[in-house]
């Protein structure tokens, strides 16, 4: 594990330029949210320190999720290389094969965005220091990063069927990381029921935040869902395996 | 003891084609036919046919890779499927067509690695792989990282990480592919103390007449799916001609020369080439040169190996 990671900054040149790239991405997407919020002040029922919070939390839970479970949705290059096949005769389960395979320290950098902006977004906010609110973001965290892993886990079980298929989950991989990152009350009915009981992306950062700034939240998206988290998490890691298992077992069953 | 052992193992391919600009018709096309066989402990079987004749399919069967279509697989008394973790603590494979070490990591840290994966033990797992390093020569590579080793050396470094948790059965898939004749006599070479040592089956497939006579006991041929031939290594030597030509070029035309113990089967272009087919266990190629040598200028000489291709198209004009 440990050597993984040293084979990493290896090539500290790359390592630096990569890392550097995540964060540039962060504040790109971050920018996109600033220019609305300059525009018109209130954006989906909330402020630009607000709106921060959301994407902060989000940021961190995704850049965590990234690091270790980023590559379970590039299958089809574990296929084509026949990595697949060589974990296939090891005596691991595969996925913990495949994500200790490489850990992406470089994402860190997104990570480290996330937290400054959550830092930002607390000062400015002036939500006073308590128990109550570490606990929170720090359970918004752990739910956060389990509910993306997840994420990572089924699109790599729905590519079993779509080779090549990494545009239909980037889909909701990354679509699920944009809508966490903004305020859920923006989204169409139908986009926020999905990205809440199918994906629950929502989750993440957005229902926490409603419990920090004790908003109500909007209509199928109350504040008190932020207390299912741990629901949440669960239901998106069997969702995840159940299309994982039934994607290895039809790639043994049809062959590569 | 039996370590493999298959019953009709068949495995079939759908196919879709498309017939119109619509329509697709799906085909079902068989990859292994009913195929059984059983191979005992400390065997040294080679698994040979053309290109696309279900070498591949099968191993991926027996290793559980693959489920079959119909019949019935073990493998060291194990479903190789439903047991897939505990047979791969038994089994070691090397499939020479692609690497399952880790690309970025010097081999010293993969073997590390396997040895935990496989739950060796500091000091057990230390002791085999420096046994390893010494019988494979690795010393000298340990350190760079695989994706600089050059193709021998990565090859060496394979089989010594499917050895690293000491399995009663080695499968290897085509492991001399693209080496040159050196390399590939290296490797051999340890195959051959490792078995003698150890008491290894050995299983392999390969497209080189040299593995199977070098390293096969047994020999089972496979074409279209189907086992065309299964038999010691000597009764294939007596059904097919393993004979090998070689291909001399005289600096001068030269009259038609004979050599002892070969026969000579070519003669062109007034005499500059003449070629002569000889049994390998008659004569040498060495023995044939230095003889042509001395009958006039040799400026080139090739020599041409029994294709396995030729094998089993004799097989199976026989089988039918």
């Amino acid at each position: 594990m440990l050597a993984r990671i040293r084979s990493q900054l290896v090539y500290r040149t790359s390592f630096a330029l990569n890392a550097v790239g995540s964060f540039l991405t962060g504040l790109l997407e971050f920018v996109e949210i600033y220019v609305l919020l300059a525009a018109s002040p209130i954006y989906g029922g909330m402020t630009l320190p607000e709106a921060t919070m959301v994407f902060a939390l989000a940021s961190i839970s995704f850049g965590l999720a990234d690091m270790v479970f980023g590559q379970m949705d590039s299958l089809p290059s574990f296929i084509k290389q026949g990595q697949l096949e060589s974990y296939l005769t090891k005596p691991l389960p595969l996925v913990p094969q495949m994500i200790t395979s490489t850990v992406q320290l470089r994402r860190l950098a997104r990570v480290l965005f996330g937290v400054i902006a959550l830092v930002v977004s607390l000062q400015f906010l002036d939500l006073g220091w308590s128990w109550a609110h570490a606990g929170i973001i720090a359970g918004a965290v752990l739910f956060g990063t389990a509910i993306f892993s997840s994420m990572f886990v089924l699109a790599g079980g729905c590519q079993f069927w779509l080779l090549n298929g990494t545009e239909f989950t980037n889909a909701f991989v990354y679509g699920g990381k944009y809508i966490a990152q903004v305020p859920g009350t923006v989204l169409l009915t139908p986009i926020r029921v999905f990205f809440t009981f199918v994906i629950p992306a929502t989750v993440t950062a957005y229902l926490p935040t409603l419990i920090l700034l004790d908003k109500p939240g909007p209509p199928l998206l109350p504040q008190v869902l932020a207390w299912a988290a741990p629901i949440f998490a669960v239901w998106s890691w069997v969702l995840a395996l159940v299309v994982w298992r039934a994607g290895v077992r039809k790639y043994t069953g049809a062959g590569g | 003891m039996t370590i493999i052992e298959t019953e009709d193992l068949s495995r079939e391919f759908i196919v879709r084609r498309k017939t119109g600009r619509f329509s697709r018709t799906k085909q079902v096309v068989a990859a292994v036919d009913r195929i059984s066989c059983t191979v005992s402990e400390g065997e040294s079987v080679g698994y040979i046919g053309a290109n696309g004749a279900g070498k591949s399919t099968t191993i991926k069967m027996i290793t559980g890779i693959l489920v079959p279509s119909s019949g019935r697989v073990t493998t060291c008394g194990l479903h190789p499927v439903e047991q897939r973790k505990a047979l791969a603590r038994q089994i070691g494979v090397v499939f020479g067509q692609r690497t399952q070490l880790w690309w970025d990591l010097p081999l010293r840290e993969s073997f590390t690695i396997l040895g935990a994966i496989h739950r060796l033990g500091r000091q057990a797992a230390s002791d085999r792989i420096d046994q390893l390093i010494a019988e494979l020569d690795l010393e000298g590579f340990l350190d760079t990282p695989v994706r600089q080793l050059s193709l021998g050396q990565r090859m060496r470094g394979e089989v010594a990480a499917a050895l690293v948790h000491r399995p009663r059965l080695l499968i290897l898939d085509e492991p001399t592919i693209g080496l040159d004749m050196i390399s590939k006599e290296r490797l051999r070479q340890f195959l051959l103390t490792e078995r003698a040592e150890r008491g290894t089956t050995l299983l392999l497939t390969t497209h080189d007449m040299g593995d199977i006579e070098r390293l096969c006991e047994r020999v089972l041929v496979v074409d279209r799916g189907r086992i065309v031939h299964d038999g010691p290594l000597a009764e294939l030597r007596r059904t097919v001609a393993l004979d090998r030509t070689v291909v001399i070029d005289y600096a001068d035309p030269q009259p038609p020369h004979d050599i002892a113990d070969t026969e000579r089967v070519g003669y062109e272009v007034d005499g500059l080439r003449q070629s002569y087919r000889f049994h390998p266990e008659r004569t040498t190629a060495a023995k044939v040169l230095a003889e042509a040598s001395r009958l006039g200028e040799v400026r080139d000489l090739t020599l041409r190996e029994p294709a396995i291709e030729d094998i089993v198209r004799t097989l199976y004009g026989r089988a039918r």
